[in-house]
């Protein structure tokens, strides 16, 4: 028997509704009613969390671990110690490996190497379509069965709405929600930052808002249509979150998700060239980020994440439209997130901010994670929202360091993170 | 003014006085271009690389020539012949030359940025001769220098520029250089190649030609590129040169004085008209010969800082 008690924290728990002063009692992993403590026999570990908010695990329901094909990107540990490190004890990894993870044989591989590797829980998600190549559907059923908790083919967009509502029709009944990453490629072309003001200026070639309101509306369509969920992954325009919170108020099954970099930075970040500034979606314009801050306060965005998006140094330091699209996340997001929403902007509390991070997720994917009730798996967050620190790229987890928010002063960060139980990274 | 610039990267980020001093240099150099031994020592021993990684005749040769009357060395690598074609990148390849003590680099590359991303890395001067959609400096000086030369003033003269806006360096570094030194500018061209964003960099932006040449003071033709294919952007050439072109007809609309100039190369009867391009009003071989002695002026000063 192991037991742990977490003293005189601020326990928030949206998932049952919970914001008080007291203890967390954590046996074997399990949380367990901290009126049971007169019967532990065991010895105690005590952890003060005075001056603390003491959450369930946050989950991070986007993330690119590299692992299969890309190991000097990121590998499934590496890319697991950097989520601990971020205050995360699950996180949900992209696809789009080498081979994609379209077939039951690569998501057993991935499971077996975090099970053997990752310091936190890594679950799978599985391509829609055979080769993320948007023409042929993946053995859905198949990939389900191999434990996967969502499809997309994030990175990639099924561009034929045909195929995309026989896949959100076949999902449907295997019971696995639908993941997308909106991107209408005719729209798009070879676009590589925000069409506007910037672009023009610089000579770069544009991808404008329309090219991912348009998917995002084809989804909407698809979702009622085939009655089932379509989540849109990181939402960057001010068109995409009016489409989602109309289509909320009616009722229809669509969600989107927002990454820190669409509200911590603007177009004008990118006229010096760096390729960290650089992903996909590309940083937009003050009004997208407004329209994103203002979908967040009214819930119409309801989920929160990092498209943690590692690449080595030599890949990213290339010519702009020549680099990969993305950045590294999951050591900063939940930093500029609590500093940006909660301290600096204020349109959510910290509750409603770990909401996003927990039961958000977990209602989406149906996991049996993100709250904090009697028996659930003893997954917890401590984190500090006043704690000031500055973000050193040189300090990361993560096996790469491609970041736009090197020496960015916040204030709000996790300083431990447990995982069934066990503490996994601490300040 | 005192020049400390090891890089000319584009015309946006200089100041209205570092682009008049680099005219007033230039000016000294097209003088030594009408003596009988055109070379000055101005850069002996220095070691200039023409890295060319798109394709250009004209202004590689102009940079070529302008550093041989600069009596630098030159060695010119082209896409072809470079290891880029090995699967080197942009930044090794680059520091490989440097290397070398190469000491000024003249990049033309297809990536708007490349210029910008060079000169952060290395040491030695680094010479934007075109960098994607994004800037060509040298050419928006030399376009600059033959108006002012030709016209005696640049402030207040109403400056129309045709065609491919959209994907042209050349425009974008006439834009900034021009509205700087006081001209009034006006884009004209299809809604697709010259989209109203521009009008947020000071510019004008119409689609109806005939409007503007009769009040134009100087009218800068650029190429329709359309080797590129650009179908989904105007229906075809025929349809341009109805709308646009530079015809013998539309050339009545002019003033008398009206500059006709074009950065070359030129495509007769598209953009413009046989009899326009070699008539009165064309300075295009003006800008050609001014080219020289534009570069001549930028090598020579950036070249110094290098040191």
């Amino acid at each position: 028997m192991s037991a742990t008690i977490i003293r005189n924290g601020r326990i928030v728990d949206p998932a049952n509704n919970r914001d008080e002063s007291g203890d967390l009692l954590i046996v074997d992993g399990k949380i367990v009613d901290v009126s049971q403590l007169s019967t532990i026999s065991s010895e105690l570990d005590e952890i003060d969390g005075s001056n603390l908010v003491v959450c369930p695990g946050l989950i991070d329901i986007h993330v690119h671990l590299r692992e299969p094909g890309f190991g000097h990107k990121e590998t499934i540990a590496s890319g697991a110690r950097a989520a601990a490190a971020g205050g995360f004890s699950t996180i949900v990894c992209m696809p789009n490996t080498s081979p994609a993870a379209d077939n039951p044989a690569t998501i057993a591989w991935i499971k077996d190497r975090a099970t053997e590797t990752a310091c936190v829980n890594v679950l799978p998600t599985g391509a829609i379509s055979k080769n993320i190549a948007g023409e042929e559907l993946a053995s859905i059923g198949s990939l389900g069965r191999a434990g996967v908790v969502a499809i997309t083919d994030d990175g990639h967009c099924v561009q034929n709405h045909e195929l995309m509502r026989r896949a959100v029709e076949y999902a449907r009944m295997v019971d696995l929600p639908v993941l997308d990453h909106c991107q209408d490629y005719n729209l798009v072309g070879n676009g590589v930052v925000h069409e506007g003001y910037w672009s023009t200026l610089l000579g770069l070639p544009g991808w404008p808002a329309a090219g991912e309101e348009a998917i995002v509306m084809r989804n909407i369509l698809l979702a009622g249509l085939c009655d089932h969920h379509i989540h849109c992954q990181h939402i960057s325009a001010a068109g995409s979150v009016r489409l989602i919170r109309e289509a909320r108020n009616r009722g229809v099954k669509i969600s989107g998700e927002v990454c820190p970099h669409h509200i911590a930075l603007t177009d004008e970040a990118i006229q010096n060239f760096d390729t960290n500034y650089k992903m996909n979606p590309p940083l937009r314009s003050k009004e997208d980020v407004n329209a994103i801050l203002e979908g967040i306060a009214d819930g119409t965005l309801s989920i929160l994440c990092s498209d943690h998006a590692p690449h080595a140094g030599f890949e990213k330091e290339v010519e702009f439209d020549q680099a990969p699209f993305g950045i590294v996340g999951l050591e900063t997001e939940l930093g500029l997130f609590i500093d940006l929403l909660v301290h600096k902007h204020r349109k959510v509390d910290i509750k409603r901010l770990i909401g996003m991070y927990t039961v958000e997720p977990a209602k989406l994917l149906k996991l049996n994670a993100g709250t904090l009730s009697i028996g659930a798996p003893a997954d917890v967050t401590l984190i500090d929202p006043d704690l000031e620190w500055t973000v050193r790229v040189d300090q990361f987890q993560s096996e790469s360091r491609n970041s736009p928010f090197d020496q960015w002063k916040l204030k709000g960060r996790a300083v431990r993170t447990i995982v069934n139980g066990k503490t996994v990274w601490k300040l | 003014m005192n020049w400390n610039r090891k890089d000319l990267l584009g015309l946006r980020e200089l100041s209205a006085d570092e682009i008049n001093f680099v005219l007033e240099t230039a000016d000294a150099f097209k003088q030594v271009g009408t003596r009988e031994i055109k070379k000055v020592p101005a850069l002996r021993g220095k070691t200039l690389i023409n890295f060319f990684v798109e394709p250009s005749t004209r202004t590689r040769t102009s940079f070529e020539l302008a550093a041989f009357r600069l009596s630098a060395d030159v060695i010119n690598i082209s896409a072809s012949t470079s290891s880029l074609t090995k699967g080197e990148t942009l930044k090794d390849t680059a520091r490989n030359l440097e290397a070398l003590h190469a000491d000024i680099l003249v990049l033309r590359h297809g990536s708007a940025g490349a210029p910008q991303f060079l000169a952060q890395r290395l040491k030695s001067s680094v010479i934007n001769a075109g960098d994607g959609a994004h800037e060509h400096p040298t050419q928006g000086l030399l376009d600059i220098y033959t108006i002012r030369e030709k016209r005696g003033k640049i402030a207040g003269l109403h400056i129309v520029i045709v065609g491919d806006i959209l994907f042209s360096r050349v425009a974008r570094s006439n834009i900034f250089g021009l509205t700087k030194l006081g001209a009034r500018v006006t884009l004209v061209g299809p809604s697709t190649l010259v989209p109203r964003e521009f009008e947020k960099l000071g510019v004008a932006v119409s689609h109806k030609i005939d409007n503007v040449l009769p009040e134009a003071d100087v009218v800068n033709l650029l190429r329709i590129q359309h080797e590129r294919q650009r179908k989904e952007y105007f229906p075809g050439i025929g349809e341009y040169t109805t709308l646009f072109g530079l015809t013998k007809e539309r050339a009545k609309l002019l003033k008398p004085e009206c500059l006709v100039m074009h950065p070359g190369p030129i495509n007769r009867g598209v953009e413009i008209d046989s009899e326009v391009a070699d008539g009165l009003q064309s300075v295009i071989l003006d800008q050609v010969t001014n080219g020289l002695a534009v570069r001549m002026a930028v090598l020579y000063l950036c070249g110094g800082i290098s040191t």
